[in-house]
């Protein structure tokens, strides 16, 4: 009905409301989850929520920033922010600093942040780039192996300190091809082996220990993740500490910051663990709740995706949405003990500042995308 | 560029798909986590957070007859220590070390041991308590505690008993009435994080203790002192191992007094009463230990000997196979088959009547009664008499008689019988079948619990025990207090007469196995008065010294009792002809 001459474009309020929500309410879980071990360890109940609270709020208004920018000049950095990547991760690998024994973090005097997360940005946008460049022939085998060549030497860095992270590198890359293809069959036959093997992964795991192609310690992982009562001395204390906390919650929860697990029980509640002491607070009405919210998300990129003006708009929200997907179905499928335990963090609740800036730095993305779709009519 | 758009949508579509399908996997983990497993796992995680302390229940009193404690509880402390809470290690230790006192080291090993909680040391008096309390030392708690008190040390020790470090009964009452007495236990539930430390503001869960119930029991102080007095008096005079004297209320079992000396002090019972043989282990020790915690009324069996008899003369009239006035003669034996059985008269008592056989406790007669009752008669008496069973006595550890299997008792084991030998049974046991006979024919329980009052007074129950009633008839009955009164007036009981009173009774002095030994036990069993029986007392004399018939050094020793304690008593008494 607008009788402008230039056409009106669109912009998803929803999806920033639902950022917004989000941050918000992981700030609020943060500091329900650290204030006991904060005010032991630093004698600041609200330490890590004002950390927190501070990163978001700047990467709040990067992600506006970023959103008003032309998501087509993201293209231009893509080589060289792809280069980048590789750099920073042989960086940290040789000077990183280590934390629990695994070298994450890079940095100089109190900054610091962890290169693998701007290694997911950097990958979503080379991959979208390359994909889009290929157009037709992405269905030939050849350019799947240069989409493979380009992921998995980066994904393998990452992993060897950080496994989890490294297969959301492969995950993304993964959600990304399956879109651009054609073909369907594949990719399902890769996502039911997956299951397969997790559904027989005690007796495989065993054979590969066996033969020499398994470590004692990832054996012993999978024996944690199938019986974790009988391990809670050998590993099994964290996810233990964290059904207890789930089962603790009941329906509706004991109410928010009257979890008692937090107090010290589960290692890092404000982290990895966080969902866990959303079901015990919040009950299972809070958790299905903030699952619900996260499905909502994956709802506004599908459709943010779908009428994307260009392949290579769809591509980059597409990346984004398999992102933060993986990471929140890995993230509550470790904090039930669905899978076995691994480092993930659930996107915009737990704690960690790097993790928190580069998903606003996505999300800016994902809304810039949407700003470029034309409302018709 | 855009010209696969609508395969991409269709992808992208099946991909959303296929992410809620997970989330929706997901949540229904959850949901079988938050409710099927939820009982489980936060019962498990409460287990973690608990910190359960134990408020100790008051144990209830143990009353006599008159309301007077004879057993009570004192306020102790117990000292501990939390190791996360404590500031200055050394200052405790050294404090602490001190005012117990305790031997430095033992105190620091304690201290310094990484426990939530550790006892340094309980029952500590209320002042020292108070004391440390006084210091005021990071992390050192003093809680109040309950002790049990015995104000009369150690009268009736072997039938109150005592308690142990948790205030649960031992031995003797104490064990017996637990349940009554020990009250339940209070808690104190308190969150913890995961180091230990109590979490402040939140829900505190406390359950009260309910404090044990009081327990009056039958026994009279009075009576027992007196009776304890004439058991130490004979004890010493006679050189005897043990004296135990037990007075009895017939009508109803009550037991207003049983005394087993030496007796051992109740607030000190880990103390032996005696040198223990000097070298000996601590597992020998354990067994003296045990040996002077037992008591012998209960716990041991014995031949009764010629109080016995009381028993075969009710058998013998109650079947009719005997009257007071048939008359036996006494050569100063009797064979029974194979056996000659003596007379304790060598040149034998000569032509005698029942009655008169009775005064002068003549075997052969007693042997004839049970001849002429047979076998099968007389196991009936035995059994119908209550003699098999338990009296069911209210201690623990009661001996069951030992006693022929009446199918292997012949004519032989029946003449030994008749008169008390052969065969054992419990000082308790046998008093309560005399009692029993002598009462009208009622079986009685002998019991010391009477009544049980909820502390504060909430509620009085009162304990009733069984009775059998017609183990004889009231004729026999009758009789056999006709018997006996002529037994203590003008029989071998004559010592246990008490001037102005109707005294019934029988003597007896069993000799102790192996016979050769020539040990013997002297015994008195006496009512009063003998016409209407309102108390009745059995004295057993362990290995006396010297002159050892019942009716010269048991029997006196009632006579005496009885002379303080019928009067007390409200007995009136009658002049004797």
């Amino acid at each position: 009905m607008a009788k402008k001459h230039r056409p009106k474009h669109f912009y998803d309020y929803s999806l920033l409301f639902c950022v917004i929500f989000l941050t918000a309410f992981g700030l609020v879980m943060i500091y329900s989850a650290s204030s006991y071990t904060a005010q032991l360890r630093y004698g600041d109940a609200s330490y890590f929520m004002m950390r927190q609270l501070k990163i978001a709020a700047g990467g709040l208004i990067l992600a506006v920033v970023v959103s008003k920018i032309d998501y087509h000049h993201y293209a231009k950095f893509a080589v060289f922010s792809y280069i980048l990547s590789y750099i920073l991760m042989i960086a940290v690998s040789l000077v990183g600093r280590r934390v629990n024994g695994k070298r994450r973090w890079l940095g100089v005097g109190s900054l610091s942040f962890q290169p693998t997360e701007f290694v997911k940005i950097a990958l979503i946008v080379l991959l979208a780039v390359v994909i889009t460049a290929m157009g037709r022939k992405i269905n030939s085998w050849r350019c799947v192996g240069v989409i493979a060549a380009l992921t998995l030497p980066i994904a393998a860095i990452v992993a060897a300190n950080n496994l989890s992270s490294g297969i959301i590198i492969v995950g993304i890359a993964f959600v990304m091809l399956f879109v651009a293809c054609r073909k369907t069959a594949p990719f399902f036959a890769c996502a039911l082996a997956a299951v397969g093997v997790t559904v027989i992964a005690g007796p495989l795991a065993t054979f590969l220990e066996k033969i020499n192609l398994l470590h004692g310690y990832q054996l012993n992982r999978i024996y944690v993740w199938q019986n974790p009562e009988a391990y809670s001395q050998e590993g099994g204390y964290q996810v233990l500490q964290g059904l207890y906390a789930i089962g603790s919650g009941g329906l509706f929860g004991k109410g928010l910051g009257e979890s008692i697990q937090k107090m010290g029980f589960v290692p890092e509640a404000q982290n990895d663990m966080i969902f866990s002491i959303i079901c015990e607070e919040l009950g299972l009405f809070g958790a299905v709740s903030v699952i619900l919210i996260f499905l909502f998300m994956i709802y506004r990129f599908m459709l943010i995706a779908s009428n994307a003006p260009d392949l290579y708009g769809a591509m980059l929200v597409v990346g984004v949405m398999g992102h933060i997907a993986i990471q929140v179905i890995l993230n509550i499928a470790v904090v039930t003990n669905t899978i076995p335990n691994t480092g993930i963090t659930l996107p915009f609740i737990s704690y960690g500042g790097t993790s928190v800036l580069f998903l606003m730095i996505e999300m800016g993305m994902v809304l810039s995308v949407s700003n470029k779709i034309k409302l018709e009519k | 560029m855009n010209s696969n758009q609508t395969r991409h949508r269709r992808k992208t579509a099946i991909l959303c798909l296929l992410l809620c399908l997970c989330m929706a996997g997901l949540a229904g983990r959850l949901v079988f986590l938050m409710l099927y497993r939820s009982e489980y796992y936060s019962g498990r995680a409460e287990d973690l957070h608990q910190r359960e302390r134990t408020i100790k229940a008051a144990r209830g009193r143990i009353l006599d007859r008159n309301g007077e404690v004879i057993a009570a509880n004192r306020t102790v402390c117990t000292i501990s220590v939390i190791y996360n809470q404590v500031t200055d290690r050394e200052q405790v230790i050294r404090t602490l070390s001190e005012m117990l006192p305790m031997d430095e080291e033992k105190v620091r090993e304690k201290v310094e041991k990484r426990s939530s909680r550790e006892i340094i040391r309980s029952n500590v008096s209320k002042e020292t308590g108070d004391a440390i309390r006084a210091c005021h030392l990071d992390g050192v708690k003093v809680d109040e505690d309950y002790k049990r008190w015995y104000p009369h040390g150690s009268l009736a020790s072997k039938v109150l008993g005592f308690t142990g470090g948790d205030n649960q009964g031992i031995v003797g009452l104490e064990v017996m009435y637990e349940e009554i007495l020990g009250g339940i236990s209070g808690r104190i539930l308190t969150m913890t994080d995961a180091a230990g430390i109590e979490i402040t503001n939140t829900f505190e869960d406390r359950v009260e203790p309910v404090p044990g119930a009081d327990l009056t029991v039958s026994l009279d102080v009075n009576i027992q002192r007196y009776a304890e007095q004439a058991a130490y008096e004979t004890m010493e005079r006679k050189g005897a191992n043990r004296v135990s004297i037990i007075v009895m209320d017939p009508r109803n079992g009550e037991i207003l007094a049983m005394v087993n000396v030496p007796e051992f002090d109740l607030n000190d019972p880990f103390t032996l009463n005696t040198e223990a043989p000097s070298g000996s282990t601590a597992k020998e020790k354990q067994e003296l230990l045990n040996q002077m915690w037992r008591n012998p009324s209960i716990n041991d069996t014995y031949e009764p000997g010629s109080t016995f008899k009381i028993i075969t003369a009710a058998a013998g009239l109650e079947a009719g196979v005997v009257t007071l006035e048939d008359t036996f003669s006494c050569p100063g034996f009797r064979i029974v088959e194979d056996r000659k059985i003596r007379c304790h008269k060598v040149g034998g008592h000569g032509s005698e009547t029942f009655l008169q056989g009775a005064m002068n406790s003549c075997n052969p007669v007693f042997i004839d009664v049970g001849q002429r009752l047979g076998v099968e008669n007389y196991y009936h008496y035995f059994e119908q008499f209550g003699l098999k069973e338990k009296t069911g006595i209210d201690l623990p550890g009661e001996a069951a008689t030992i006693m022929h299997r009446k199918e292997d008792m012949g004519l032989v084991e029946l003449a030994t019988v008749s008169f008390g030998q052969s065969f054992q049974v419990t000082p308790i046991q046998l008093i309560t079948t005399a009692a029993s006979i002598v009462n009208g024919g009622d079986r009685v329980t002998p019991h010391f619990g009477v009544r049980v009052t909820g502390a504060d007074g909430t509620y009085v129950h009162d304990l009733s025990w069984p009775v059998k009633q017609g183990i004889v008839s009231a004729e026999t009955s009758e009789k056999m207090r006709y018997i006996l009164e002529q037994v203590v007036a003008d029989g071998s009981g004559k010592k246990g007469a008490v001037a102005g009173y109707r005294v019934g009774g029988k003597t007896a002095t069993s000799e102790k196995l192996p016979r050769s030994l020539k040990k013997y036990i002297s015994s008195f069993i006496g009512f009063a008065p003998a016409n209407d029986p309102q108390v009745i007392a059995l004295i057993t004399i362990d290995e006396p010294q010297g002159v050892y018939y019942g009716g010269t050094i048991a029997a006196p020793v009632i006579a005496n009792l009885y002379q303080n304690i019928l009067p007390y008593l409200g007995i009136e008494g009658e002049p004797l002809e």
